[in-house]
């Protein structure tokens, strides 16, 4: 990722390192992932330790390690969904994708996540991809969404 | 600094302010069994096997001594049947990781643990943490961290400086309870895959 | 806007306002809540402008986006001032019905009205609807007819005057003795009372102090925090600078996540806003009181919901909860003294100091006053927020205002509490919500998560499933939570996978008494509970699952199969043609059978068959049924006259 553009983050947070979940956030909002220089720029500027940087880029879910997918699907596994059968859902798209969630297939189309509760509990199981909500789904239908995307 | 006085296994100790009951049983003579405890570091509160029992009659409750602060009066019971059988539970599910430890076995042996109880997952790590926190807060090298949270929680170097600073130092190793195994074989792994980087294009200064 | 500087500017900014605004213009609200926009409200409210615009209405009619109304099944929700005409599930071609008939001829469409299911007859306002006929929406009420950007819009509705009379005519005691009368416990999570807790932090000895706003809202179920933050941020900023006054701190922060964008955007405004007119700032209302607001966004950590770990995460660390016997009101973010409550209890303050605490403990139960949110979701025909008089009993939330359970099926349990909570059964559908009611029941009130389960509902799944969020969700530092967990995950997946044994209800027991009484924070030694109440209630079906491998509730997996009733099969080769996996052996009048080793029980073939033939069944425990004979496969139809 573009130094400039890591700096001008760290920037804004006035360089604080009680804003690193923040800066880190908007790194990853920017550029859909953190590559090592990210972290690495951000320990030295903010002062804060690799090892604490890594701790935090592993144990909040927003953050990947890794590139995405051209399209990130969101399947929502909050208590409502799963009670309407979210598992099945994500068992289909697991089967068409070959990819389990926090994964990435090896064409970059899709980048799989499991979710807890978007709120949308009366359109559930709700599947989003790319923002895009898609409520009410059952196996077959998962399958026919998945087709419409590159 | 005033006294407190306080009464651990019917014993009366006389403790000094800010002390945890972790310290004050030592001053005593009490022993309480620890495994992420380490005088120079930081309370941490993680295995949970130095739970004590606190107060008396029908108002107890469960505390681990290592951080608890001494009080005026208390009442401390460092053995029970309830506990034994937490601590029990504590090192059987532990043992499913680190089989070999010596300090687990001995442990075990104490409190009547069945080693097989889990099935093994011999990840050695138990997470005790010692060596993180004995590098950031005694070396502060941070060369050793944390990743990952819940059951996939690890411990892992940070190549870019465990390159530079493990092969002086180690002070790490004999902390484990898990016969540094784990350390020694993170460490292994994380300085060869590390290599690559090296020679890649030099960092601008 | 200059900011205003004195009380008395305040009710002269609030005239002025409110003489622009005539109370007898149309004006078309509509509901762009999460939910609303997910079922297509931005289009609504492109086509609503438009229709406006080409109908020459422009300048005559208002249109008012407001955040969610609750009532998220029948979105997107129109209300029609000012006779209160409420549509619901629109749709863009609806509009421009909507614009000639209700707004120019003052007629109502039929078609888009609410239909009573029991008596057939449509209702026209919204207040009618049996939904919200039995809801106390005192402290929701206002999200359907406010917009949340507009800062005008919350002072029309008497927006800041709770904060001007608490910094005009009282002193900062006098707040906290209204809020300790008021009985108020705490809407996150354990309910402790509001009140004990700014007290303590009041008489901290410490200066700085430090009020926060719990927006983390983890439970995987509830979202009334979101559609508070999303629908009325003022309220809950109104109310944390009451809190501020109230124990003298100068600086607070709100904690949301960041998977909410819309509130983090609307709080974020609503804090620019309340700025530029002096609400926040130095000098408030030109009293003196200073105290500023910043937006922290929570990065995906259900644990970081715990105060400890909520204010390490704030500091900017991995939330790992803090092993203190300190409380955070005493020794809090920084190991300053901090308040921090959750963003339903900050959203009660300003209706408090209104209308007194008094007013206040009439409502609700002897322990717990007030109202509560409820997000009413599962197996419910009705799936929305409600608010309720605390008190009412489960039955009521469940029949009467969700309209029971949908398709004729049977009501299992309602699980209450999240992750923390548990499953009450049936049986005690009678008891009213209230926190130390819904605890003795054996699970919480949490965050106010009310998942309703039928007869379809595997209770042993459940407990596998809350126990599998957890493990994933747990910080992983301690022993008892993270190993523990690890191997009660293990125990109940085998369980529902038909490889149960003998003795695992007894080491599930076993060490949920270790997590329960040995785990550093709440989320350790509350993460038996569901599977405890599950047990309690449904032991049955642990005991069927280890012993004759059946899932009563034909729901695991592995422990179902799927056959196709001769009796019934119409050969209508739906089934034969979806079945991802080919196991449908099958064709134009022949009698479909399903090939058991390639089946993958993905369900397709059940949900297509047309419910008219329902011909896909399901058993478990027990092998299906052998095949029809090949020579008795083809249907003889008889003819059909023409
Ligand atoms: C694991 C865990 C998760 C929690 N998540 C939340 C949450 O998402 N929102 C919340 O308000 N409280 C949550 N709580 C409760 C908080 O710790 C705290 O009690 C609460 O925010 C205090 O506010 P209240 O007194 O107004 O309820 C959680 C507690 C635990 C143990
Ligand atoms: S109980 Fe669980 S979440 Fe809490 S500190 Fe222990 S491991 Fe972390
Ligand atoms: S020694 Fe006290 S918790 Fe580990």
């Amino acid at each position: 990722m573009d130094k400039e553009k890591i700096d001008q983050i760290i920037d804004k947070h006035e360089g604080e390192a009680s804003s690193l979940i923040q800066i880190l956030l908007e790194i990853q909002s920017e550029n859909h992932w953190l590559p090592g220089n990210a972290l690495e720029r951000v320990s030295e500027k903010l002062n804060v330790p690799l090892s604490r940087i890594k701790h935090i880029a592993t144990f909040y879910k927003a953050f990947s390690l890794i590139p995405k997918g051209r399209n990130e699907i969101h399947i929502c596994m909050g208590t409502a969904c799963h009670v309407r059968g979210a598992n099945r859902v994500l068992d289909t798209v697991q089967d068409i994708t070959g990819i389990k969630p926090g994964e990435t297939d090896l064409d970059l189309k899709f980048s799989l996540e499991t979710v807890n509760c978007l709120g949308c509990c009366a359109l559930g199981p709700v599947m989003e991809i790319n923002g895009k909500t898609h409520g009410k789904m059952t196996p077959a239908e998962t399958a026919g969404i998945l087709k419409n995307y590159e | 600094m005033s006294k407190i006085n306080l009464q651990i296994d019917e014993k009366k100790v006389e403790a000094d302010r800010g002390m945890t009951l972790l310290e004050a049983a030592k001053t005593a003579g009490i022993w309480i069994p620890t495994l992420c405890h380490y005088e120079k570091l930081e309370p941490y509160g993680a295995c949970r096997i130095c739970i004590v029992e606190i107060g008396s009659g029908s108002s107890t409750k469960l505390v681990v001594s290592c951080l608890y602060p001494v009080e005026e009066n208390l009442t401390v019971r460092t053995k029970s049947e309830k506990i034994d059988r937490i601590r029990k539970m504590i090192l059987e599910l532990l043992l499913a990781h680190a089989p070999d430890s010596f300090e687990l076995d001995e442990l075990a042996k104490e409190y009547g643990a069945d080693k097989n109880r889990f099935d093994k997952e011999t990840s050695f790590c138990i997470h005790c943490g010692l060596c993180v926190r004995y590098c950031a807060e005694v070396k502060k090298a941070h060369a050793v961290g944390f990743v990952d949270r819940g059951a996939k929680r690890e411990i892992s170097f940070v190549p870019e400086i465990a390159s530079k600073e493990c092969w002086k130092c180690k002070e790490c190793f004999p902390l484990c309870p898990t016969s540094a195994l784990q350390a020694a074989y993170v460490l292994t792994e994380a300085l060869t895959s590390a290599v690559p980087s090296f020679k890649g294009e030099p960092e601008d200064p | 806007m200059s900011r205003i500087n004195s009380p008395s500017e305040l009710e002269e900014l609030r005239k002025s306002i409110l003489s622009e605004r005539d109370p007898d213009k149309p004006c078309i609200t509509l509901c762009t809540g999460s939910a609303c926009h997910a079922s297509g409200s931005e289009g609504v409210a492109d086509a609503i402008e438009e229709e406006i615009n080409k109908q020459g209405l422009s300048g005559k009619v208002d249109i008012r986006k407001t955040g969610c109304h609750g009532f998220c099944e029948r979105g997107p929700i129109i209300v029609n001032h000012p006779d209160e005409t409420t549509y619901l599930q629109i749709e863009p071609d609806d509009i421009p019905e909507i614009v000639s008939m209700t707004i120019k001829e003052k007629k109502v469409v039929d078609r888009l009205l609410y239909t009573d299911p029991s008596t057939n007859e449509n209702i026209i306002h919204e207040s009618e609807i049996p939904f919200y006929k039995y809801q106390e929406r005192l402290v929701f009420g206002s999200n359907g007819s406010i917009d949340p950007k507009s800062i005008e819009d919350y002072l029309a509705i008497g927006g800041y005057s709770a904060l001007s009379k608490v910094l005009s005519q009282m002193t900062d005691l006098e707040v906290l003795e209204e809020i300790k009368k008021s009985n108020l416990r705490g809407r996150g999570g354990g309910g402790f009372p509001a009140g004990r807790k700014w007290e303590g932090s009041r008489n901290a000895p410490e200066k700085v102090k430090y009020v926060i706003v719990n927006a983390d809202e983890g439970d995987p179920g509830a979202y009334m925090d979101r559609a508070l933050l999303e629908g009325n941020p003022h309220l809950i900023l109104e109310g944390l600078i009451i809190g501020a006054y109230a124990i003298g701190a100068r600086e607070g922060y709100i904690y949301v996540r960041q998977e909410y964008p819309l509130a983090v955007e609307n709080i974020t405004l609503a804090i620019k806003k309340a700025q530029e007119f002096g609400f926040l700032g130095e000098s408030i209302l030109g009293t003196g009181f200073d105290f500023i607001v910043k937006v922290h966004q929570g990065a995906g950590a259900f644990v970081c919901g715990e105060s400890s770990a909520l204010m390490t995460a704030l500091e900017g660390r991995a939330g790992e909860p803090r092993p203190k016997y300190i409380r955070s009101n005493i020794k809090g973010l920084w190991n300053k003294p901090s308040v921090l409550n959750n963003v339903e209890t900050w959203a009660n303050v300003p209706l408090i100091i209104n209308r007194g605490a008094q007013w206040f403990s009439e409502i609700g139960t002897e322990g717990s006053k007030g109202t509560k949110i409820f997000s009413l979701v599962g197996k419910i025909t009705n799936t929305g927020l409600v608010e309720v008089p605390m008190g009412m009993t489960l039955r009521d939330i469940i029949y009467k205002i969700g309209g029971g359970i949908p398709d004729g099926k049977k009501f299992k349990a309602v699980q209450t509490g999240g992750p923390s909570g548990g499953c009450i059964p049936e049986e005690q559908l009678d008891l009213q919500v209230g926190f130390d009611e819904l605890t003795k029941a054996g699970s919480m009130m949490g965050s106010g998560g009310m998942i309703v389960m039928d007869e379809d509902t595997c209770m042993v799944d459940v407990a596998r499933y809350f126990i599998e969020f957890l493990t994933d969700e747990s910080c992983g530092k301690c022993v008892p939570c993270r190993e523990g967990m690890r191997q009660m995950l293990k125990i109940l997946t085998n369980i529902t996978k038909g490889m149960g044994q003998e003795g695992d209800i007894e080491l599930l027991e076993e060490l949920s008494e270790v997590l329960g009484v040995a785990s550093l924070c709440a989320l350790g030694r509350t993460a038996p509970n569901p599977f405890l109440s599950t047990l309690k209630y449904f032991r049955d079906e642990y005991e069927a699952h280890i012993n004759e491998k059946k899932c009563p509730a034909l729901s695991c997996k592995e422990l179902i199969s799927y056959y196709i009733d001769p009796e019934k099969c119409n050969a209508c080769m739906i089934c034969f043609k979806k079945c991802p996996s080919y196991a449908i052996d099958g064709g134009k009048n022949r009698i479909h059978v399903i090939d058991q080793e390639k089946c993958t029980k993905c369900e397709t073939c059940f949900e297509v068959c047309p419910s008219r033939f329902g011909a896909v069944k399901k058993v478990s425990g027990e092998p299906v049924p052998p095949s029809v004979p090949e020579e008795k496969r083809t249907i003889i139809r008889k003819s059909k006259k023409k």
